[in-house]
């Protein structure tokens, strides 16, 4: 119901970041997510950041099927 | 694309279906509650390839669809005041209501602004002193707090001259209502991924506790899909029901508590009407005393008369998951995207626009 | 007809655009040159075959990254007369201005005319210039009208491509909605986007060239990708099947897509074309387009079938199956 996507906080003044996202950068309000700091990912929604991404947690659930899935082919 | 490209990897979303297909054995219907989600799997063709004991349907996540007549109505009303800017997303301007449409309207003249952002809306009234901008806003958990957000800027810079049609629901409690008349026989939830990263995991714990149905908070692109439905595919076979995570990466368990305080600083839940579902309490959202001077139906004293719904449209049925838009007679003969009778095929997310864009024609 | 009024939606190039030709203009127009729907009518004057076409152009704003209103007004109708396998020769110009236009405005748009005019080799040799009221039009308004002759041996049109033939693009799609879709709503890119805005006569040449043997050449320009391969399905009466992977999409215009909800398959081109071409010839017509300076990244990005005349599906990324339909109205900015 809700189209949001992934982009880097290339800069911030205020409650105002450049997002980039693949090449587009976008001006998003920092209103909803206070804590968002510089190069970090976050979804962007309508124009809001509305969560900071969990690099680590993302890299996670890809590693994870990948090991899954060489351990399932051995 | 980080973030994005690596989970369309097709090598991966066909291992993950392999999967799928070793363990699941038991016929099972998974609902979708949300319409990105819907449009996402149409997109994909994802249905196609999973194995024919799992069926996917579509449930009310869409906030055009569940919208009803009533709104659009005191919308059309207000954009007719020569005073007002309305200030929407795009997503609104073809949705019928009882007589006319926003596009409608502003092929007649009426000064409608598509708007990205609710900040864009602040600005215009920002720089239309002399004119009111109403935002028509509609959405779910994800957008709400953007609305909320506009109001306390609109409040802090002493805008006179921006007001809120709000429309917002909330998502849960309409779990809790398809539930509680179970009446298609759901196996597993789909949890929309946005709407969580917004309220965390805890709000639908009662999905797995009181119903005993496994529930996936679930991100958006193919391989997050198809890995969502494997969970949900395990805790089924092995007859475990949890509510669990595979977004992670946008959704910590907690949700943005900040961003859920901006929301009920300006709003507090109240009874909500869904369309063809009627009034479920506690799953509308009005705005507090304390933010009354943004109400805009207050603020102009719009009444609309009794509105009306097209009475062959099922869209209440599709919304629910009774039947799919095949089954309903209008569906690509009178109702056709170019000439919608229901909001579920103006809208792209909405389940009859899905099947009719991506070709199922019965 | 089923709206009272008419509505942005019948300019889009989409399901509504189409509607207002088949069922209001066809029946009252009616003859046969016109009702072949091509991009140009084909007509004899004094036994030379004639290709003729009219474009009017209305984009807002007039001046975007990689082009501007008149060179836009020249591609397009240069490239109308191409899809025929015409040779372009002249253009007329009619301008509609509002009041109030800066003059220097007025010289850069007509400049870029002349030099996109030169490139192609094509003269401008008649005009017409209107001024209307302020808010009776948006700056400016170009028509373009041109002329071309189609040589010997030459047989394009949309309703030739048979099931086998392979479907050309000459590059990146989305390029040029997507340029001016960012300076309307304040997007700025690391790597810009621009306009593809190009004239594509000298293309189509070196494509004639290596081979006369072409069945279909259209540009998609408004509706995008997935509206010209429609009307080429329906009016041939087969089917076509894309390929998403091979689908040159910059990841730039992807980005800005997946932000505004929109689907680069709808997203309009003006440096664009789509060859359908015989199996046999395919790899020679791609080789010769990948040396052209407007084909270097061209890709053969699907094919036509007998099944599902009419209808064009998609083999997506991850393995599924989708159709692709007409754009049905336009595209508007979309949170959900
Ligand atoms: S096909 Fe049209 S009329 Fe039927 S349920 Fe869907 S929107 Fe309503």
């Amino acid at each position: 119901m809700c189209l949001a996507i992934p982009g880097k906080i290339v800069s911030i003044e205020d409650n105002l970041a450049e997002v980039e996202i693949a090449g587009v950068i976008r001006r998003v309000s920092l209103d909803l997510a206070p804590e968002a700091k510089l190069n970090d990912y976050v979804l962007v929604h309508a124009g809001f950041a509305i969560q900071v991404i969990d690099e680590k947690e993302a890299l996670k659930t890809l590693e994870l099927f990948k090991e899954l899935m060489e351990h399932e082919v051995s | 694309m980080k973030f994005l490209k690596e989970y369309r990897d097709s090598r991966l979303a066909g291992e993950i279906l392999e999967k799928i297909k070793k363990i699941s054995k038991k016929p099972v219907k998974f609902m979708e509650v949300c319409g990105t989600h819907t449009v996402s799997i149409f997109r994909h063709g994802i249905r196609e390839i999973l194995p024919d004991n799992i069926t996917l349907i579509s449930g009310p996540g869409c906030p055009v669809c569940v919208t009803p007549n009533r709104h659009i109505d005191e919308a059309v009303a207000l954009c007719r005041l020569p005073e007002v800017i309305l200030a929407t997303f795009g997503d609104m301007m073809k949705v019928p209501g009882s007589k006319s449409s926003l596009a409608a309207e502003k092929a007649l003249g009426a000064d409608i602004r598509i708007v990205y952002s609710t900040m864009d809306a602040v600005d215009i009234a920002v720089n239309n002193p002399e004119k009111e901008v109403v935002f028509f806003g509609i959405g779910f958990e994800t957008t709400s707090p953007t609305i909320a957000a506009a109001v306390l800027r609109a409040e802090r810079e002493g805008l006179k001259n921006f007001s809120v049609l709000g429309a917002q629901k909330l998502i849960p409690q309409a779990i809790r209502a398809l539930l509680e008349n179970n009446e298609v026989g759901i196996n597993g939830f789909i949890l929309p991924g946005h709407v969580s990263a917004l309220i965390g995991i805890k709000p639908y714990e009662f999905i797995a506790q009181d119903f005993g149905i496994p529930a996936v908070i679930i991100g958006f692109e193919p391989v997050d899909i198809l890995q969502g439905i494997l969970m949900l595919v395990k805790q089924v076979e092995s007859g475990t029901a949890r509510v669990e995570i595979q977004y992670s990466r946008g959704v910590p368990p907690e949700g943005n508590p900040h961003a859920m305080k901006v929301l009920f600083t300006v709003f507090e839940p109240g009874d909500a009407l869904w369309r063809g579902i009627g009034t479920i309490p506690g799953t509308g959202l009005r705005i507090r005393e304390e933010y009354q001077k943004y109400d805009a139906v207050k603020k102009f004293g719009i009444e609309v008369a009794e509105s009306r719904e097209h009475p062959g449209c099922r869209c209440g049925e599709v919304l629910r998951g009774l039947i799919t838009p095949l089954q309903c007679g209008l569906y690509g003969k009178a109702c056709l995207p170019e000439q919608p009778v229901g909001p579920c095929m103006v809208s792209v997310e909405g389940t009859c626009a899905a099947y009719y864009k991506y070709g199922k024609r019965g | 007809m089923t709206e009272k009024n008419i509505l942005l939606a019948h300019g889009s190039g989409g399901r509504l655009s189409h509607q207002l030709v088949r069922e209001l203009f066809l029946p009252v127009f009616d003859n046969d040159a016109l009702n072949k729907l091509d991009d140009r009518a084909e007509v004899f004057a004094s036994g030379v075959r004639l290709a003729f076409t009219t474009d009017s152009f209305v984009v807002s704003p007039p001046f975007f990254e990689g082009g501007d209103i008149g060179k836009l007004a020249v591609c397009g109708t240069v490239n109308d007369l191409a899809m025929g396998g015409a040779e372009p020769l002249y253009l007329s110009a009619g301008f509609i201005i509002e009041e109030g236009l800066p003059i220097d405005q007025l010289k850069a748009v007509v400049e870029s005319m002349r030099k996109t005019a030169d490139e192609a080799g094509v003269k401008i040799v008649c005009g017409d210039t209107k001024v209307v009221e302020r808010g009776s039009a948006d700056r400016i308004f170009i028509n373009t009208s041109g002329i071309g002759v189609v040589p010997e041996g030459v047989s394009i049109s949309g309703s030739l491509a048979q099931p086998g033939d392979k479907v050309i693009i000459n590059g990146f799609i989305g390029d040029h909605g997507i340029a001016v879709m960012a300076e309307r709503h304040g997007f700025s890119f690391t790597e810009k986007v621009v306009s593809d805005c190009a004239p594509l006569n000298g293309l189509v040449k070196a494509m004639l060239e290596v081979s006369t043997d072409i069945h279909v050449l259209r540009d998609p320009t408004r509706g995008g990708v997935a509206t010209t391969l429609n009307e080429i399905a329906s009016q041939s009466n087969v089917g076509v099947v894309l390929r998403e992977d091979m689908i040159p999409v910059r990841d730039q215009v992807l980005a800005a897509c997946e932000i505004l909800g929109y689907d680069p398959l709808y997203v309009a081109n003006e440096g664009k074309l789509l060859a359908v071409v015989p199996a046999q010839s395919a790899d020679r017509v791609l080789a010769a387009m990948k040396k052209h300076p407007y084909g270097v990244d061209s890709a053969i990005i699907g094919e036509v079938v007998a099944d599902h005349p009419g209808k064009v599906v998609l083999s997506t990324g991850i393995g599924g199956r989708r159709i692709v339909d007409m754009l049905v109205g336009e595209q508007l900015p979309r949170i959900c």
